[in-house]
């Protein structure tokens, strides 16, 4: 009995660590295809001009390590630099925009009755069923009404439109989700509407701030289309527009490691800022699917 | 103490007023909180939407007068070849790359979701490519995929599986599948957060009463876990189904329409009329059947959620 009990005990672990050091096996193995992309244009970005333009066997520099890619990227049209910039002014602005209003409104809809209410918040969720590909023609008009056309403040407010159903969603479930005591233990030591806001609610609901950010990051920093259509000018291009100019030999031919260089400016922030807040940006996700 | 109870006393009485004070301010306090959310989405929402509708009445060219022609701009959908097969090619790619991701994606799901030492990180590798953006994933594999400074056709000649260099974006079948394996690497990691989610609301309980029961892997996962992850793959499925039908894109920069215009998306067509052609008008008539398939979609979508068996 005993005999028969140990034996079986080490069968099923002998099985169990094959099938722990298969699964890891797979597992490490799918990680490393799903990386491969990323990490080979990133390596490759540090050949020097002559190896960039070889196939990328292998993908890290033989022939010493040089950063002339990025310093050539500078040269086209209005230069890397300032297309970055272009995308970082566009991209800070509509988080900062986005987390502001969309806490506001959160709070609003959370705390307060007023007429319309559920109407004003059926209308701003409702938006997201309609794609704003098929809005863009008289948005560029409005644009140019208000005299925005071409301009990044005008690229800002349309994002930020865009991430309001989401965020505002967010944020009310934020707010919904803090006690209401609390609240009126702060109302009860004299604090004002905006005070409450501020400083007592603005730390609880700090987590919904953050994932409401991140998206809007995200977001606005890859958008492609709507920026293609509303910036015609070189000076207003965001890093995406900026870089497939590039690559469609706009400025001559195409310069494969420039390219490179430029995409791996797009793609390191948002690797960071995911790496960093993953459990935010995974909290936003759910958040959508769960309710 | 006394002193607390005395000023506990005295609050208690006035606090019903504060409450009805708040209540009569509120009407007007609540409104200003949203105010600032509900000036945007009218002015670059609803009335955007709102002027689709009423251009796709008008002959609106970029400079000049726009003219009123009733329901001309439909009239000439009907007839315009090339929209039907840019809407035929959404479709058709959005059928196969939603099945593609699904056939990729719910294998990494069943696989992260369970709990492993490593799965964070696991996860995490899958999941890198969703972050990176559409336009820097097609930069990224307009190169790979490039004849000549690229790797896969440079690859396979070296590997000798090719005699001379193939180039993969010149013909439709090559180019279309290259598009394919791109957006699942691409997209596959977050339909499988989403699956994950799915998963992990199934109770452990049911899967180990099966398994007692003598039901293998397969038939656990026909019996429970697909029946109860409904709801959440119908959220999948929508959402990837959304994502395709808007899809520009990887197809703009990939491949710029080609080859022989065989790859122009729906999305893609209606940016030619309206900011290429700048036929304002008749673009936003598609944008009007663009708009109303979608929104049909989200319908299904709301109905397809809200049915009470899946939970």
């Amino acid at each position: 009995m005993m005999a028969k009990s140990s034996r079986i005990k080490s069968s099923s672990s002998d099985r169990s660590l094959g099938r722990f050091a298969g699964e890891h096996g797979i597992g490490v193995f799918l990680s490393m295809v799903f990386v491969a992309p990323i990490a080979w244009a990133i390596l490759s970005t540090f050949k020097p001009p002559m190896e960039a333009r070889q196939p990328p066997i292998p993908p890290w520099p033989t022939t010493g390590f040089s950063i002339e890619n990025y310093i050539t990227l500078d040269s086209f049209g209005a230069g890397l630099w300032h297309s970055a910039q272009n995308s970082i002014f566009v991209a800070i602005s509509s988080v900062v925009l986005t987390a502001v209003i969309s806490l506001l409104a959160g709070y609003g809809f959370s705390r307060f009755r007023f007429p319309f209410k559920n109407l004003f918040f059926i209308l701003i969720l409702s938006t997201i069923m309609i794609p704003f590909q098929s809005i863009l023609t008289p948005i560029f008009l409005i644009l140019s009404w208000l005299g925005l056309q071409n301009t990044l403040t005008g690229l800002v407010l349309v994002y930020v439109t865009l991430q309001m159903p989401f965020s505002i969603f967010m944020m009310r479930n934020s707010f919904d989700a803090v006690l209401k005591e609390i609240e009126e233990a702060a109302r009860i030591d004299g604090a004002t509407n905006f005070a409450l806001l501020t400083k007592v609610m603005l730390p609880l609901v700090w987590p919904g701030v953050v994932t409401v950010g991140l998206f809007a990051f995200l977001n606005t920093w890859n958008e492609f289309l709507a920026a293609l259509v509303l910036m015609t000018d070189q000076g207003k291009f965001t890093l995406p527009i900026m870089m497939t100019a590039v690559q469609s030999g706009r400025f001559g031919a195409v310069d494969w490691g420039a390219v490179q260089a430029g995409v791996t400016v797009m793609m390191i922030p948002c690797l960071i800022l995911f790496l960093l807040l993953q459990r935010y940006y995974i909290r936003g996700l759910t958040a959508g699917a769960v309710k | 103490m006394s002193s607390i109870t005395a000023k506990a006393g005295v609050v208690t009485p006035a606090a019903p007023a504060r409450r009805r004070s708040k209540i009569d301010r509120g009407h007007w306090v609540g409104l200003l909180y949203i105010a600032p959310a509900i000036v945007l989405v009218t002015v670059f929402f609803v009335i955007p939407l709102g002027m689709t509708a009423w251009m796709s009445l008008h002959n609106w060219p970029l400079m000049g007068q726009h003219r009123f022609i009733g329901l001309d701009n439909y009239v000439a959908i009907t007839k315009d070849v090339r929209f039907w097969n840019a809407l035929k090619f959404t479709l058709y790619y959005t059928v196969i790359v939603t099945i593609a991701i699904f056939a990729v994606a719910f294998p990494l799901a069943l696989f992260v979701e369970k709990p492993r030492p490593m799965n964070g990180v696991y996860r995490t590798a899958f999941f890198m490519p969703v972050v990176v953006g559409f336009a820097s994933a097609s930069l990224l594999w307009a190169w790979l995929l490039n004849v000549d400074s690229g790797l896969f056709s440079p690859a396979a000649q070296q590997l000798g599986l090719t005699e001379k260099k193939f180039n993969l974006l010149a013909t439709f079948n090559p180019a279309f599948w290259s598009i394919i394996v791109m957006v699942v690497w691409k997209v596959a990691g977050f339909t499988m957060v989403i699956l994950m989610t799915g998963l992990q609301s199934i109770p452990t309980e049911l899967q180990e009463a099966a398994k007692i029961d003598g039901a293998n892997a397969w038939q656990r996962f026909r019996a429970i876990t697909l029946p109860l992850m409904r709801r959440t793959v119908a959220l999948a499925l929508i959402l990837s189904v959304a994502g395709s039908i808007l899809a520009f894109d990887q197809f703009y920069i990939l491949l710029r329409g080609g080859p022989r215009n065989s790859t122009i998306t729906a999305v893609y067509w209606i940016f030619n009329q309206s900011f290429v052609s700048f036929k304002l008008g008749y673009g936003a008539a598609l944008s009007m059947v663009l708009l109303v398939i979608l929104v049909v979609l989200s319908l299904i979508q709301l109905r397809l959620l809200r049915n009470p068996e899946g939970t």
